[in-house]
């Protein structure tokens, strides 16, 4: 791992972006590390742009990841990974949910992707609402899924573990379950993530 | 034990730690989630906690709070001080007599914020009130309990200074012990103490200044230097700001003396000079305008004339700080190459906020398109409602601060005669609608205003208010109809509709645009998210 590790998750709002950090701040916590976030609140609007960043590592100051210094790259929303481009450098890792909220006058679906493995070398894309909606019934918990197969594919160095205390921790009772299941969907080992 | 803690999180637990009594608040961004978590755990820790009507009655509230020996906490953002500002200085001049922190956040960049980019650091000039500025979360509790420390010793209020940055950080932070609060104090009498009036008011102010200095004193204790005195450069700074130093140096491997205050004011002049004394070049890193840097040039000429500053030639004054821009300034302190790590944007278009699908909104902008004519100026204020100023609605020709736009109405209304109507939500009516309403019918103007009633002050994060019938501990409360307040201020021409009546409001807009004195639509329909949400808890 480097010195420090720098994740930016980028999304719109209503996608469970700042509960998304909190797990992982948590997890990273259960694991002694230093940890930093930055996340802006307060747009009661949906569909808005939202970004959030955490580090984590010995000895973290400053809670934004600088230009060009994200290891990974965390996109709920295609459109939102392509803006978050900002943030990375050649070996920064994509991992993109296949899902996008277009809008008047934004590009194509398949053109944003095409794009995005132009200009990176390791966009990994998960059609994560859809494998969600498809076998929950619900959409909403395509972070939780998207963060498990990050953590199970070593893509962030925390322990798959370390990450379901979290959730466990911070999710509300009600939602506990289905959050679980998502985990747990991600983690299945042959499951086909589209 | 550690615990990761949102920033203002931090600040309450800070609070907590110190027992406090009393805490008021008027929400906005970046200083809101302090109200509503008050809101939730005020019973379950004895404390008293309202939404205040507006940021000058809340601080008022806290000023009679402390009057009555109370430990007290205000929350507001930047614009909210401007509002609280006429009770701040009266304020500071008779001093508390329960200990006072004011939570003041500041939000550079503007992420949260139209109106201005302000700096609310100036008032501690104006008003001669302690600022503390904290880096992080853990500091920001930690300086919420300085500052009721300082306040209780000097019996002076005390402001704790955050940033977006800050609010909206999280970290670990080591949790303390929580002190019992009481919910009743006293009032004793002392006319000599709590009125402000001249002379008094004069031998007030010489108390205060002669306070500050024994202040100075307390805060020459305070701040730490960091790093060795290995070569003649130096770093001066405060706040976030000193987190992007710190990761700067940490990514250059330098390790040059830095000093962190922890005072904006008053400044421990002694330890600043004592700092520059040796050195040839100090770079001050603070965001926006250079308060720190005129200070400490004017330190610098008594103690060491020769010393070269750098600060705003080498850092943008508007704008958040970060560490890229930083470490351009470190760069040129030290002489070292540095390059922000390469990194490009692509051409990404912008994605405007949007009302949620279903809110009420939606129907009031469209008859509003339906039934104005041509040329009718629209006004916009502070809310949910701002979205009318985007595509595809663009009705917004004007915008400033909280209640202005009926002011600005009235102004408009006099000088040009034209056509206009102005929106208004129901938070911001109460806020500072009510004198600038009052106005128009006193000075006889006929703006059409709209106040977009959704029973709550949505943009925030969704606080009560003085129309919603619920105090900020949850408790029942009288509902004070935006109607009601209308016909007393003598609006002749008053109606309430439920928006989702299209035909019925455009035909009223209509009606209304072409009356002689001022009138008042309530469109009234709960917030759509705020009415799941509430569905969604029962
Ligand atoms: C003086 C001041 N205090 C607080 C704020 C923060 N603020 C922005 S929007 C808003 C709420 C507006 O609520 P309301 O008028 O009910 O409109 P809604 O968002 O519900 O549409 C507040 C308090 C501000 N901009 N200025
Ligand atoms: S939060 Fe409420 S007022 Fe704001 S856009 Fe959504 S429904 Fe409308």
């Amino acid at each position: 791992m480097p010195e420090t590790f720098n994740i930016i998750i980028s999304g719109t709002g209503g996608q469970g972006l700042i509960t998304l950090t909190q797990i992982i701040a948590e997890a990273a916590l259960i694991e002694v590390y230093d940890i930093k976030t930055s996340e802006l609140h307060g747009l009661s609007q949906r569909g808005g742009e939202v970004e959030t960043h955490i580090r984590f590592g010995e000895k973290v100051y400053s809670p934004l990841v600088a230009l060009g210094s994200a290891d990974l790259i965390l996109g709920l929303e295609t459109l939102e990974s392509l803006r978050a481009f900002f943030y990375a450098n050649s070996k920064t890792i994509f991992l993109v949910n296949k899902f996008t909220l277009s809008f008047p006058g934004s590009p194509k679906e398949k053109e944003i992707l095409r794009k995005l493995k132009t200009i990176t070398k390791n966009p990994k894309i998960i059609p994560a609402s859809e494998i969600c909606q498809k076998e929950l019934g619900k959409e909403v918990v395509s972070g939780i899924y998207l963060l498990s197969y990050a953590v199970h594919k070593k893509l962030i160095p925390l322990k798959p573990n370390s990450i379901l205390k979290a959730i466990t921790k911070i999710v509300p009772e009600k939602y506990l379950d289905l959050n679980k299941k998502a985990f747990e969907l991600a983690a299945k080992p042959g499951f086909k993530h589209g | 034990m550690k615990k990761i803690l949102l920033g203002n999180e931090a600040i309450v637990q800070g609070a907590l730690e110190a027992g406090v009594d009393f805490v008021s608040a008027y929400p906005g961004t970046p200083s809101s989630e302090i109200g509503i978590i008050f809101g939730k755990i005020a019973k379950k820790h004895g404390i008293y906690f309202e939404f205040s009507t507006n940021e000058k009655v809340a601080l008022e509230a806290a000023v009679g709070a402390s009057f009555s020996g109370l430990k007290c906490l205000v929350a507001m953002k930047n614009f909210g001080l401007n509002v609280a500002s006429d009770a701040l200085l009266p304020f500071v001049y008779t001093g508390t007599k329960g200990p006072t922190v004011i939570i003041v956040a500041d939000d550079p960049s503007c992420w949260s914020s139209g109106q201005s980019e302000e700096n609310s650091r100036a008032f501690a000039y104006l008003a001669h009130i302690p600022i503390l500025e904290p880096s992080d979360a853990q500091e920001a509790k930690e300086f919420v309990k300085l500052g009721f420390k300082v306040s209780e010793k000097f019996n002076i209020p005390v402001i704790v200074r955050t940033t977006t940055r800050i609010a909206h950080q999280k970290m670990p932070v080591e949790i303390g012990k929580i002190k019992r609060s009481k919910t009743t104090g006293r009032f004793v009498k002392d006319v000599n103490r709590f009125v402000t009036m001249p002379p008094r008011v004069l031998e007030m102010k010489e108390e205060l200044l002669d306070k500050i200095e024994r202040i100075r004193e307390f805060a020459e204790k305070t701040g730490i230097i960091q790093g060795r005195a290995s070569d003649k450069l130096g770093i001066i700074t405060s706040g976030i700001s000193y987190l992007y130093v710190m990761e700067v140096l940490k990514e250059f491997k330098m390790n040059i003396p830095v000093l962190k205050l922890a005072f904006f004011y008053p400044l421990p002049e002694k330890k600043i000079k004592n700092f520059i004394k040796g050195l040839k070049k100090v770079l001050i890193v603070e965001e926006l305008e250079p308060f720190l840097e005129k200070e400490i040039k004017a330190l610098a000429k008594e103690n060491n004339p020769k010393l070269q500053i750098l600060g705003k030639d080498v850092l943008p004054e508007v704008r958040e700080l970060n560490t890229e821009k930083v470490g351009l300034a470190v760069a040129k302190l030290s002489g070292k190459q540095y390059r922000i790590p390469k990194s490009s944007s692509l051409n990404v278009p912008k994605r405007f906020p949007r009302l949620c699908p279903n809110c009420s909104y939606w129907f009031v902008f469209s008859a509003i398109k339906k039934a104005a004519p041509k040329g009718t100026i629209f006004g916009g204020d502070i809310g949910c409602y701002m979205l009318a100023g985007f595509p595809p609605h663009n009705l917004q020709d004007y915008l400033s601060c909280m209640g202005s736009s009926i002011g600005i109405a009235h102004g408009i209304k006099k000088g040009s005669g034209q056509k206009l109507i102005t929106l208004i939500g129901d938070s911001t009516f109460f806020h500072a609608g009510i004198p600038a309403l009052i106005n128009t019918v006193f000075n006889k103007s006929n703006p059409l205003i709209i106040v977009m009633d959704n029973r709550i002050t949505a943009m925030t994060g969704h606080q009560t208010h003085p129309g919603v019938g619920q105090t900020g501990m949850g408790e029942p409360t009288e509902e004070i109809k935006i109607d009601e307040v209308a016909k007393a201020c003598g609006v002749k021409n008053i109606k309430v509709i439920d928006p989702i009546n299209i035909k019925e409001l455009q035909n009223t807009i209509k009606e209304f645009l072409n009356k002689k004195e001022v009138s008042v639509i309530v469109a009234r329909r709960m917030c759509a998210y705020w009415a799941k949400r509430l569905k969604r808890k029962k």
